[in-house]
């Protein structure tokens, strides 16, 4: 049977429509963000650290010689004794091993930005196939996969986190693989399971049904569009933790990283500095600074635009 | 409800089952086994190896060994500590899990009230600067580097100002000639503890009824008078310097961890409130012209409550992960302090037993908790 082919001619203006649509709603929640103010602090900081990442790799090829401003293996040779307090060539400073620190906090800056947006996806991947999966199919799929939750987030993170780097070599790659695994398949993913129960009975999810949509198709094309925006939120939330999380293993040294926030606060305390606050600032504040900043501006980033994607936030 | 609580406690064993389960495999996906710590040791022989791996048993089949494993964490024999050998893991926690418990309880309790409290003051104030300030603080309070916000306690309160010790249980110095050791006296304070709460719990049941003027003196004068009586039991005892001394060590850990974790329950508690005030029993309560006070506390607050207990639960597993980091920096020397120290060592055993028991302590939380939102909501029954 020959089908008119019409519509294909109307596709472009099709999609037209729903470039317009999405243009218009992204208008609309960008101007409910700006009302929160507290995400375009987030927003802010966010921008100042992805500065910071971006600049290092350019400082390192043009104005700072390998030798002296590398974050690992450098070493401060016009300085007379480590730590040296900040100078003009040194800004923040050097460490105990006469490492520049601000190379040290611009380099990590990358990693822990890396970390949290691989944590992220990951969680947010495996939360919203499993939200999908759960609240499309139901019953015994279901049941599995809440039990499974269940036991997930039980698990005290950190202490997991800290076993396992007993257990095995824990270095960026694994931690971010971890975090994604314990989230994804427990707290985001029962909360993306009960926003999905809320689509699946959608008419639209019978209608693709009954014109013959495979079980595949509809979760990938219908029930999990649906979910993004509460996806996108709750990947704010996972970058905090994973950020969070990163800094606390590696402070307490337990993470196979060459450098990090937390590793240089590691640094610090084993070389016997960390209670000499007021002497030695710069070998604390940078970094313990910078862990807080980005754990909140992410945090920050999460809240406002739960106020924007959760109706029931707004104001009246 | 028996049949809810019936229903709770398998799924509860049931998950336990598949934890010790998850913690034994994980264990043993490590190549080799404890005997080849000694694999180097050219003074050795090859049948004292195998005559260790008999003694622990991995020479076995691991289907065996995993039922030894179940077995024997069953009845509680978790093996030796090999760093603090020959202490049983066992006898290491029952000495370190009260001091966690008590650390972490109280810095809970209080988080909560003070949390729950803020929540309800800054959801009423929308959009003014109070909001912003509080939401801001509550977000870093929450999002905090712990180690560096713990360090700065110390560093202000205890190394500059001097008021409290530097980290660690108790000061060697005063306990020299003592004449008991400190388990049991942090034990009689752990019974002073539970007889206090009792009280107070008692007297807030039994004076809820009662008209709000009458409750509250109530509720104080006998509260108060309890505590005179614990204070003097306490001075006269003997040894009530040697509990004063562990109470100092205590303040800076407690009021750390209750800063840290009171924000996230005053941010749920605004969120919770704001979904609340839509309702039209507010608008009605209003309406009769009730006192802003009254619609806030006895008709908003009251309904936000439930998912801030829900939250309760995470906010306990929470609170015992921020314990291992506290109880790190702060030398304090319960189960996460013992967990770091077991694992930067090597001691397996003891990093498994721990974990277990903080593991085993979180699923039972859970458990309360569960029960307790059953009991606080009506609606809920599974």
């Amino acid at each position: 049977m020959v089908v008119d082919t019409g519509p294909v001619s109307d596709a472009p203006s099709l999609w037209r429509v729903r470039l317009g649509l999405a243009a218009r709603s992204l208008k609309q929640n960008w101007s409910l963000f700006l009302q929160t103010r507290i995400g375009i602090l987030g927003l802010v900081i966010i921008c100042f650290y992805m500065l910071l990442a971006l600049a290092h790799p350019i400082l390192m090829n043009t104005v700072w010689d390998e030798r002296t401003y590398d974050p690992v293996i450098g070493f401060a040779f016009d300085e007379t004794e480590q730590p040296a307090p900040p100078s003009l060539s040194h800004p923040l400073g050097t460490d105990p091993l006469g490492r520049d620190i601000l190379s040290q906090l611009m380099f990590s800056a990358r990693s822990e930005f890396l970390l949290g947006l691989l944590a992220a996806v990951v969680t947010v991947c495996i939360g919203t196939m499993v939200g999908a999966t759960a609240a499309y199919f139901g019953g015994l799929v279901d049941m599995l996969l809440m039990r499974l939750a269940d036991i997930m987030i039980m698990m005290p993170g950190i202490s997991i986190l800290i076993v396992l780097s007993a257990l095995m070599e824990v270095g960026h790659l694994e931690l971010a693989l971890l975090i994604g695994i314990l989230s994804g398949f427990g707290g985001t993913g029962v909360v993306l399971k009960s926003q999905a129960l809320s689509v699946v009975v959608k008419p639209y999810i019978e209608a693709a049904r009954t014109s013959g949509g495979g079980t595949l198709h509809i979760i990938l094309v219908h029930v999990v569009p649906n979910l993004l925006p509460l996806s996108f939120l709750y990947m704010m939330f996972t970058v905090t933790s994973a950020i969070f999380s990163e800094a606390v293993l590696s402070f307490l040294g337990l993470l196979d990283v060459r450098m990090s926030w937390g590793l240089m606060i590691h640094t610090t305390e084993s070389a016997g500095y960390l209670l000499q606050v007021g002497e030695y600032w710069w070998l604390i504040f940078p970094a313990s600074l910078s862990i807080t900043l980005l754990c909140s501006s992410f945090y920050l980033l999460g809240r406002s635009l739960d106020e924007v994607v959760n109706p029931r936030l707004r104001r009246i | 409800m028996a049949a809810y609580i019936v229903k709770r406690v398998l799924q509860i064993v049931l998950t336990l089952f598949v934890f010790l389960t998850i913690v034994f495999f994980l264990v043993n996906a490590q190549p080799g086994d404890i005997s080849r710590l000694y694999a180097l040791d050219p003074n050795l022989p090859p049948e004292t190896r195998a005559q260790m791996q008999e003694l622990f048993g991995v020479n076995e089949p691991l289907w065996k060994q995993y039922l030894v494993h179940l077995k024997n964490t069953v009845t509680g024999d978790l093996g030796v500590s090999f760093s603090l050998y020959p202490r049983t893991v066992a006898d290491v926690i029952k000495e370190r899990l009260p001091r966690t418990l008590v650390l972490f309880l109280t810095a809970t309790v209080v988080s909560f009230y003070l949390g729950f409290g803020l929540g309800k003051i800054i959801a009423w104030r929308r959009g003014g600067w109070v909001e912003y300030t509080s939401t801001l603080g509550g977000v870093t309070l929450y999002t905090v580097f712990t180690p560096w916000f713990g360090l700065m306690m110390i560093w202000l309160f205890a190394f500059k100002a001097g008021w409290f010790p530097i980290g660690k249980f108790l000061d060697p110095v005063v306990w020299q000639d003592a004449p008991s050791d400190a388990n049991s006296i942090f034990n009689l304070m752990l019974a002073t503890a539970v007889i206090l709460s009792v009280i107070v719990f008692g007297v807030f049941l039994v004076t809820s009824k009662r008209r709000l003027g009458m409750a509250r003196l109530l509720q104080v004068g006998s509260i108060g008078v309890s505590v005179l009586i614990v204070v003097g039991v306490w001075l006269s005892s003997g040894v009530g310097y040697l509990a004063w001394d562990i109470v100092k060590h205590m303040v800076l850990p407690i009021a750390t961890l209750t800063l840290i974790s009171f924000a996230g329950t005053m941010l749920l508690t605004r969120n919770s409130m704001l979904e609340v005030i839509r309702e039209d029993y507010v608008l009605a309560a209003r309406a009769k012209g009730l006192p802003e006070k009254a619609v806030r506390d006895r008709h908003v607050a009251r309904n936000a409550l439930l998912p801030v207990v829900t939250s309760f639960v995470f906010s306990l597993a929470f609170a015992i992960d921020g314990g291992v980091i506290i109880e790190s920096i702060f030398s304090w020397p319960g189960m996460g302090q013992t967990l770091v120290a077991a694992t930067v060592s090597e001691d397996l055993p003891l990093a498994v037993g721990t974990f277990v028991f903080v593991g085993l302590f979180v699923l039972l939380a859970h458990l309360a908790a569960d029960i307790l939102y059953a009991y606080l909501d009506p609606r809920v029954r599974y």
